[in-house]
Formats: C-alpha cells, sequence, structure tokens
C-alpha cells in the first residue's frame, strides 16, 4: 500500500529526508518515531505529494506520487501536524466541506459524518463554532476529517498529541479498529508507549535517516541484543558458581538471584533450570526482563551520534 | 473546465460564507456600497447646484459619469485586501495543508480562491453602482448612456480582476500576510495612475477611449491569473525561506545562468549564445510582428495628422543637409562623440525598455520600443504624400544603419517577451524567482555580446554612413 524507494528530500542544502525506504502493508500500522526535525512530517508531505520528492520514488495505494499525484491525494488520509481548522465554521460543515471536495454524495457524506462526530464522541460540539473548540476536541475533528472519505492508506501525524488520556485512548482505539479494516497506517509520533501499542512496524528515523526499522520484538533483538532472564532462587547463592550452559551468558548477579542472556530461550532455558537443579538450587521464579522501545530508541539514537562522533574525529 | 469549476466552487462557496461571517470584511463593503453612493449623490447635487449658478453645465455633465466610475469602484478596493490574505493567510492561520493534500488540482484550488475574494467585492461594486444611479436620477434626473454604463460595469469588473489577480499572485508567493502587504504597493501604485488616467479619460469625455482601458485591463488580468496558475506552487506554500532574501543564492544563479555550459569560446558560443537566439526564435518573430504592426499604425496616422505640404519641403532638406549636416540637433555627424550620443540614447532606450517590461510582463518595453517604428511609420508616410517614394526616404534615412540597429531592437524586444513569458510560464524545476533570474541571465549574455555590439556598429553607421547616402539621395 505504502513503498518508498531511496525517497530524499533536499531543501536547497539541506538534506531533509536521506533515502528512506518503507514498506507498509494493508492491515499495518507502521510507527514513525524520531526526535523533532528528524525528517518525520517531510516524508508524509512527500507522501501527501505536498511536497516534491527530490530523488526516489514513493507509491501510494498503488499509485505514483509524482505521476498521479491527484489519485495519491484521493487515497490517503492526512491528519496533519497542525489541525487545519476554519474557527468561523461549524463542525457538520466543515466536514461537509471536505466531504464535497472528496467528491462524496451528499447523503453519503451526512450519514459519515454523523457515524464518525458519533464515533469521537463529538455530537455535543455540533452547534459551537470549531474557534471556541479545546485542542483535545480540534485533534478529534481533524482525525475525523482524515477519515471523511474511508481513506485505503492513513497518514497521521501526532494523532493524540494534545489530547487527555481519556481522548488519547479513544483515539488509540479508533486506530486499532481501522487497522482491522485493512488500512494501511502510517503514525509519526514522539509517544513510545503508543507506538508499542499500536504499531506492528517501527521506523526510527534521524537527521532524515531510518537508523533501525522492524516489530518492536526484532528491534529489541537488533539493538539491545538477545533476552536477558532473571531466576529468583530460594536460598542466597554466596559465592556458589552457576551451572549455566554455555550459551547462556552471565550478567548480573545479587544475593539470591542472577540474571543471563540467551538467544534461544526456548533450548537454553529448559538446560539452566535443568542444570540449576541437579546443581541443588531452589528455583521460585523465572521472568524475562521487560525491554522498553524507550531503551531501544535511545540505544538507536546513541548509537548513530557514537557513530556520528567518531566519523568527525 | 466544467469539473474544474465546479470543484472551484466548492472553495469559493466557504470562503464567501467565511468572509460574511466577519465584520471586518462586511462592514466596509456595506458602508462602500450604500452609503459611499449616498455622499457621491450629495456631491453630484451639490456639484450641479453650484455649476450651474455659473453657466458651466458641461463641469456636472462630466462629473456625473465621473463619479459613478468612482462610485463603482471603492467596494473593489476591498477585494485587495481579502485577496493579498487568500493563500498566506490560510498559511499563517495554519489551515492550508489540509487543502493542499486534498485530491483538489492547482487549477481548482487556485480559481477557487480567486473567485471567493472576487465575488463579494465586485456584487458590492454593482450594487454601489445601482444605488448611486437611482440616487442620481430622483435628485437630478441623469439616466446614463447604455454604452457609458456597460462600459463602468465591465470597467469595475476588469480592475476587480486585475487587482485580485495580481494580489493572489503576490498572496500564493510569499509567506507572511506582512510581506504580501508590503507586496501590493506594487498593485496600488499602477492601479492609482490608471485611475488617475480613467478620471482624465472621463472628464474629457472621450468615453470610446475607455474599451481600450477595459480591453488593455482584460489582457492583464488574463496575464497575472496565468502567471498564478502557472506558478502556484504547493511546495512553495509550506516553506519558510521565500521571502528571505538572499543575494549570494540570487549571484550564484544568474553567474550559472549566464556563464551557461562552459567549454572552448566556440563551442561556448555555439551552445550559449546561438542556443539562446534559438530558443528565443518565437519571442523575436513576436517582437518583429509588434514593430511591423507599430509601423503601420504609425503610417496610418499620416492621414490623421497630417502636415502641410509647404511645410515639408524636400528643397530645404536637401539645402540643410549640404551645408549644415554636421550638426542637425544634437547629434554630431561625423564624429565619435556622435557615435557616443547616438549609442548611449539606444542604450537608454533599451534601459528603460527592459525595465518597463518588467513590470508589465513585457507590455510597456514593447510598446516603447516599437513606439519609434511608429513615428518612423509615420514620416515615411508623410514623405509618400509629399510624392517622395517611401523607399526613397527610407533608404536615405534609415535603412543604411538601421540594417544592424533594427535587428538589435527586434532582438531587445524578443529579450523583453521572453523575461515577461518567463512570469506566465510554469516551471516544474524552479520557483518564480529562480526561473526569472535564470532568464536574466540570458537576457544579459545576449545583451552584452549580440545587442550593444550591434549598437555600436548601428551607432558609428548612423553617424558616418547614413549622413552620407542621405547626401547622395538627397542631393541628386
Amino acid at each position: 500500500m505504502i513503498i518508498t524507494d531511496n525517497l530524499t528530500k533536499w531543501f536547497n542544502d539541506i538534506l531533509a529526508v536521506d533515502r528512506v525506504n518503507l514498506h507498509v502493508k494493508k492491515g499495518e500500522v507502521l510507527a514513525l518515531l524520531g526526535p523533532n526535525g528528524a525528517g518525520k512530517t517531510t516524508t508524509v508531505r512527500m507522501l501527501t505529494t505536498v511536497l516534491r520528492p527530490s530523488s526516489g520514488t514513493a507509491k501510494v495505494a498503488g499509485h505514483d506520487v509524482i505521476i498521479d499525484d491527484g489519485q495519491v491525494r484521493a487515497a490517503v488520509g492526512v491528519l496533519t501536524e497542525d489541525h487545519g481548522l476554519y474557527n468561523r465554521m461549524y463542525i457538520r460543515e466543515y466536514l461537509d466541506f471536505f466531504g464535497q471536495i472528496y467528491g462524496m454524495a451528499a447523503e453519503n457524506r451526512r450519514d459519515r459524518i454523523d457515524y464518525l462526530l458519533g464515533k469521537f464522541d463529538l455530537l455535543d460540539a455540533v452547534n459551537l463554532s470549531i474557534g471556541k473548540y479545546s485542542k483535545g476536541m480540534r485533534q478529534k475533528l481533524s482525525l475525523a476529517r482524515s477519515l471523511l472519505h474511508s481513506p485505503p492508506v492513513l497518514l497521521l501525524d501526532e494523532p493524540t498529541s494534545a489530547m487527555d488520556p481519556a481522548s488519547a485512548r479513544l483515539v488509540r482505539n479508533a486506530i486499532k479498529t481501522l487497522r482491522s479494516e485493512d488500512r494501511a497506517i502510517i503514525v509519526c509520533t514522539h509517544n513510545l508507549a503508543e507506538a508499542e501499542e499500536l504499531a506492528d512496524k517501527i521506523a526510527i528515523i534521524r537527521s532524515g535517516k531510518i537508523i533501525a526499522s522492524g516489530s518492536s520484538e526484532e528491534l529489541k533483538e537488533q539493538l539491545l541484543g538477545p533476552g536477558e532472564y532473571q531466576i529468583q532462587l530460594a536460598q542466597a547463592l554466596n559465592n556458589r558458581s552457576l551451572p549455566l550452559p554455555p550459551s547462556a551468558e552471565l550478567t548480573e548477579r545479587g544475593p539470591d538471584w542472577f540474571r543471563y542472556r540467551v538467544t534461544s530461550p526456548e533450548n537454553v532455558n529448559p538446560l539452566v533450570l535443568k542444570n540449576l537443579i541437579s546443581a541443588g538450587f531452589a528455583v521460585v521464579r523465572v521472568e524475562e526482563i521487560k525491554r522498553s522501545l524507550e531503551s531501544v530508541y535511545l540505544q538507536a539514537v546513541n548509537q548513530v551520534q557514537d557513530e556520528e562522533i567518531k566519523h568527525v574525529d | 473546465m466544467w469539473i474544474n469549476l465546479q470543484k472551484a466552487m466548492i472553495i469559493t462557496r466557504r470562503e464567501i460564507r467565511d468572509q460574511f461571517r466577519d465584520w471586518r470584511i462586511i462592514t466596509p463593503i456595506i458602508i462602500l456600497t450604500v452609503f459611499f453612493p449616498g455622499l457621491m449623490n450629495f456631491t453630484a447635487q451639490q456639484a450641479v447646484d453650484f455649476v450651474s449658478k455659473y453657466g458651466a453645465a458641461v463641469i456636472a455633465d462630466r462629473l456625473i459619469p465621473f463619479l459613478l466610475m468612482v462610485v463603482g469602484f471603492f467596494p473593489i478596493s476591498v477585494s485587495l485586501v481579502i485577496a493579498l490574505e487568500s493563500f498566506v493567510g490560510e498559511k499563517e492561520r495554519r489551515s492550508i495543508e489540509p487543502l493542499l493534500s486534498s485530491p483538489l488540482t492547482d487549477v481548482q484550488l487556485y480559481l477557487g480562491k480567486l473567485m471567493a475574494v472576487m465575488f463579494p467585492p465586485l456584487i458590492g461594486s454593482y450594487l454601489g453602482i445601482s444605488v448611486y444611479l437611482i440616487g442620481v436620477f430622483r435628485q437630478v434626473g441623469w439616466v446614463p448612456d447604455t454604452t457609458l454604463l456597460i462600459q463602468v460595469i465591465a470597467l469595475a469588473t476588469v480592475q476587480s480582476l486585475v487587482m485580485v489577480s495580481g494580489a493572489v499572485v503576490v498572496s500564493s508567493q510569499t509567506t507572511s500576510v506582512r510581506a504580501a502587504n508590503l507586496l501590493a504597493s506594487f498593485i496600488i501604485i499602477p492601479m492609482a495612475l490608471l485611475l488617475v488616467g480613467e478620471s482624465m479619460i472621463m472628464f474629457w469625455a472621450r468615453y470610446e477611449v475607455l474599451w481600450w482601458a477595459i480591453f488593455g485591463q482584460a489582457i492583464i488580468a488574463w496575464l497575472l491569473i496565468r502567471t498564478g496558475i502557472a506558478h502556484f506552487n504547493r511546495e512553495e506554500l509550506l516553506g519558510i525561506e521565500l521571502d528571505t532574501l538572499n543575494f549570494p543564492w540570487a549571484w550564484q544563479v544568474f553567474k550559472s545562468a549566464f556563464i551557461g555550459q562552459p567549454g572552448p569560446i566556440w563551442k561556448w558560443w555555439r551552445i550559449n549564445v546561438w542556443g539562446t537566439l534559438i530558443k528565443l526564435k518565437w519571442s523575436i518573430l513576436l517582437s518583429l510582428l509588434f514593430t511591423i504592426a507599430g509601423s503601420l499604425i504609425g503610417s496610418t496616422q499620416a492621414e490623421v495628422f497630417s502636415i502641410p505640404a509647404d511645410v515639408l519641403d524636400w528643397g530645404y532638406l536637401e539645402e540643410g543637409l549640404v551645408t549644415g549636416i554636421e550638426e542637425i540637433g544634437p547629434i554630431r555627424f561625423f564624429s565619435i562623440e556622435g557615435i557616443g550620443i547616438i549609442f548611449i540614447h539606444n542604450l537608454r532606450a533599451i534601459a528603460l525598455a527592459s525595465l518597463l517590461g518588467v513590470f508589465s510582463f513585457g507590455v510597456l518595453g514593447i510598446i516603447t520600443l516599437v513606439l519609434p517604428f511608429s513615428i518612423i511609420g509615420y514620416f515615411t508616410a508623410i514623405a509618400s504624400q509629399t510624392g517622395l517614394s517611401p523607399w526613397t526616404f527610407l533608404l536615405g534615412f534609415v535603412i543604411p544603419h538601421g540594417i544592424v540597429e533594427v535587428p538589435a531592437i527586434i532582438l531587445t524586444g524578443a529579450l523583453i517577451i521572453h523575461l515577461g513569458l518567463t512570469l506566465v510560464s510554469p516551471n516544474d524545476n524552479y520557483s518564480i524567482g529562480e526561473a526569472w533570474i535564470r532568464t536574466l541571465g540570458d537576457w544579459t549574455r545576449i545583451l552584452l555580446l549580440v545587442v550593444i555590439p550591434l549598437l555600436l556598429v548601428a551607432a558609428f553607421l548612423e553617424v558616418y554612413i547614413t549622413p552620407l547616402v542621405a547626401l547622395e539621395i538627397f542631393s541628386k
């Protein structure tokens, strides 16, 4: 649904997006993570054809962003960084205006507007001009606008920013529903928990370059190394040596617990337990150490930063 | 076209509705539509009463149509304010991106905005004219001639189109309302001058001349709309660097355009000079046609403004040529100083034409260049009225140096047209500014390497050869 091939954007002599390759299938959500100015919005703007790529290609819903720009725009629902609302309008007329632009029939527009207003809890606000809306309401209205024409591709730039927790939950649930409706979705976000919750794939972008990509688990494996496990024992370890197989690497030990890394836990963990029991240790608990996406993200960003410093030196 | 209009109307309807909810727009329109014509009625009444006391009814006769034009113009002035912020205002309010990301085409978006900013003030203008006409009929019983009424309505419409289309171009090419307002002087000043000209026509009561004003403004409006659509660029509307003056960048662009493709001198000449001349072929043809048309128009004026035969006696001319040719007017023939005078004069004419061309899509520049040809055409026709063969006249006074000078002027005209066309032609690779600077590079190269050498040769011929040829012909 969304394929980019070495997508690049220069603004005069500034390289904003550097050979970005993305592949998002139907029913998939890709989270584009990165610091401010990393190139997330520029990438999205190229996918909406508002910006013209300097080199490389991109196809959205089967249409080339340079050759079939009109068809790309018709196939995309976009939640822009700025909400893009008209303060003197009312919600129904605002959505109806965009419905007309997208060529929707009057009856279809009416039904769809009613549905979306209900879905995003905006029915109580129909008699207020948009200028009187709170930030969260504006964000929900923008999202409703992007969904109005039921686009097969959704590009959402910071979909839950400025929302209270309840509204953010509502929007996240909506995005999950949309994924199940076979849409391809790209979510640009700083919110790592949100990315982990929503995305099938995550791409970390820094200085216009994708520095890591894959599923949350793949990224953890790729950037933080093999999984880490902790075993809690019933008795103190004292100075006893641990009977670990060679494929398990001891990383830390405490008074009555220790941690180790393994590349294939399904094969090695039973062996670790068997060795411990044979050596007379009483095992209380075995657990996987949780690794957050935040540590993945920081690791990826720092790794690139270190490489850049080395390169400069 | 119909689909374009239908889609454009979606934007137009929304924007007009939005404007009608803004008291800052509605209040001046109402004042200028209702109260201002009332004031003009009062003025007309007072003027008629006053001048009739002194038997100068003609002043009142001229004042009433003039006020009709003024009443039609004032509501239109509001359109400038709305149009200036049409695109850039949305950009500042950060509401433009969803529109740019929508399936609307550039033409639909542009036309939608254009119509939205034009309709309310124009309706205000028509209403203002109606209110004034009703008032003036009730007060002094004046009813306009149908043609004059059509002219005033057409004038209001084209003035609105020119102002709006110019302002929308400005609005779509700037990144802040402040910058757009500053650039608005490029619209306000020419419009003010135009209004002064139109006022003179109204007081002069040469109403048929108004058709030319309407026609000229319609062409300028069309060129401005074309320019706006050609250079409408979604990316630049979201850009932040558009208003920043960047002289080093501009100089680099100009230099690279001026130098063109580097290479050995002959190859460089073939590609960058000859190649540019070939690129200019249609502009050259157009310039040639304008020159011919100018000459023909000039020759037709000999019938209207004829010179009595006794004033133009070729015998005197012959005598003058033989006895005092070295010092006719400011030109010193047969002297290096004369070459300098003629060369500098021609250079000044080219500079003036180019400058005027820059601000008028080339139109005023071409008129400036064609004017001398009209004069030549006029005098050739006058000469033929006195029995002299036009060919003898041309051979004696024009052809010896004109054979070099005329191509130089036609080429200058082509360069001016080319500069103007750059503004109205779409260019996917460069911004409007960059495309224009590149064309300026071509302009400078051809001017320095072709036009100026030709003018120097022409000045030499005019000072040393033309008088000899004239002597030879007219002394026989």
